[in-house]
């Protein structure tokens, strides 16, 4: 039996008291234990940010990151972003812009994206392509990823 | 028994369990887990997480997650010196106003560090203790003449030593901190005048590459010469590694062409690295040689 360790932090803006092994990742807890399954799994090294997730509003590669460590800390995943009015522009932007292919980096992409727009509401290309340097896309070829992202700057201009 | 010579996954360590998970809110608290002996110590887990689900790293009985500990945090002046906290993430090291006024050339090593994921996850404590060869960050600290501040409470009482970074690799993997110590901070000396330092890292793509090689060049620069010059090169040996006789090629003469050459080709012979899946040997020397090359150009240029 491996070792169990009680947690409370704040999913999604609601209160969560959750039982983890203490090696588990965070991405196998919100997965297998909450139930979340948009943060996807992708490399589990943390090569890819198709896991990416925001902690206390930074965001992370949730593969990396150990389950317990989520004591105590504020976590957003793509379904709490899902449900922010502030993220239309930039769900509405990766439709419009076609940046949506097979799907899988989607969630990570749309984390990071939103972290780049938080921290850099004016952010331009340059900008766009550094952020998003840890999200692999095998599909879309990142042009649309980025068109869309720029688009999203400042509700589109 | 399958063939197991890559991948293998050790059957002792997923066996292995960990007994005692802790999560200390004070340095004193942290240092007397450490002190009981058989702890893994968990900062930002971006190597940890990675390297425990691999097997190549055992957990020992006691998880102990640092990221609580009040104090290891935040960059401030000590006196002459930058003092930077161990939990220190590399994103928070490349927008801090000290050590972009201080040590610039830490700062452009952590924005060519790993993706933002990481370097909001990843600390400077980690990166150093993790000791690879290729750590984006142990590079420009040598050349700046980092030291690391390791606590300890062997008696009950708090006790702590400091040791300059070119001193604390012994191996890949593997430092002078001892089981009972932990990593609380470390200090840069304020830069005097005329100082220049520049970093280079290659890798194939700017992003998430680990290193195929790294320079760091410091020193003096005044009247066309530099002195107090500090050489060293990641990913070319068991451990970041000073180059003492391409800093002696350069010591007080003037930044010339033939200097420069002469320099290059020290550096090109005084490094003895290996082949890998990120290069040969041969390549490994010949980027030494050029860059090592460039970087003075830029300098004397400046």
């Amino acid at each position: 039996m491996s070792l169990k360790h009680d947690i409370e932090f704040t999913l999604n803006g609601v209160g969560k008291r959750v039982t983890v092994d203490v090696a588990m990742t965070a991405l196998d807890m919100l997965r297998d234990v909450v139930g979340l399954t948009g943060t996807k799994y992708g490399c589990g090294e943390g090569e890819c940010g198709a896991c990416t997730i925001r902690v206390d509003g930074e965001t992370r590669n949730s593969c990396l990151m150990f389950a317990v460590d989520f004591d105590g800390r504020d976590i957003v995943t793509i379904e709490g972003l899902a449900a922010d009015p502030k993220a239309d522009a930039l769900r509405e932007a990766f439709v419009e812009h076609g940046a949506v292919q097979c799907g899988f980096c989607t969630p990570g992409m749309v984390m990071q994206a939103s972290h780049i727009l938080d921290t850099n509401p004016n952010a331009d290309a340059e900008t766009i392509k550094r952020g998003i340097e840890g999200n692999l896309c095998r599909c879309t070829g990142y042009k649309k990823i980025v068109d869309a992202v720029e688009s999203a700057c400042c509700g589109g201009r | 028994m399958p063939d197991c010579t890559t991948n293998c996954v050790n059957e002792d360590i997923l066996t292995m369990t960990i007994e005692r998970y802790a999560a200390p809110q004070s340095l004193d608290e942290a240092l007397g887990i450490l002190q009981q002996g058989e702890v893994t110590i968990l900062a930002g887990g971006t190597d940890l997480m990675p390297q425990t689900k691999a097997g190549r790293i055992a957990f020992k009985p006691t998880l102990m997650n640092i990221g609580r500990v009040a104090g290891l945090k935040g960059v401030s002046l000590d006196g002459a010196y930058l003092r930077i906290g161990a939990l220190t993430t590399i994103s928070e090291l490349l927008r801090d106003p000290l050590v972009v006024q201080h040590a610039p050339v830490l700062a452009e090593a952590c924005d060519q560090f790993a993706s933002d994921q990481i370097r909001n996850a990843g600390t400077l404590g980690g990166n150093i203790n993790n000791a690879s060869p290729a750590g984006d960050t142990l590079v420009p600290l040598i050349v700046l003449d980092a030291e690391v501040e390791l606590a300890s409470k062997p008696n009950g009482s708090v006790t702590t030593r400091r040791l300059p970074l070119a001193e604390f690799f012994t191996g890949p993997g593997r430092t002078k901190r001892a089981a009972n110590e932990l990593l609380t901070a470390v200090r840069v000396p304020l830069p005097q005048p005329g100082h220049v330092a520049r970093f280079y890292k290659f890798g194939t793509r700017p992003a998430l590459d680990i290193s195929t090689i790294s320079i760091g060049i410091a020193g003096i620069k005044r009247d066309g010469a530099l002195t107090d010059i500090r050489v060293a090169f990641g990913a070319v040996a068991p451990t970041p590694v000073r180059a003492p006789r391409t800093e002696a090629a350069l010591e007080g003469r003037p930044l010339d062409a033939e200097a420069i050459a002469a320099a290059a080709d020290t550096a090109r012979d005084e490094v003895s690295p290996i082949d890998d899946v990120r290069a040969t040997a041969w390549y490994r020397k010949e980027l030494i040689h050029n860059m090592t090359r460039r970087m003075l150009d830029h300098v004397a240029k400046a």
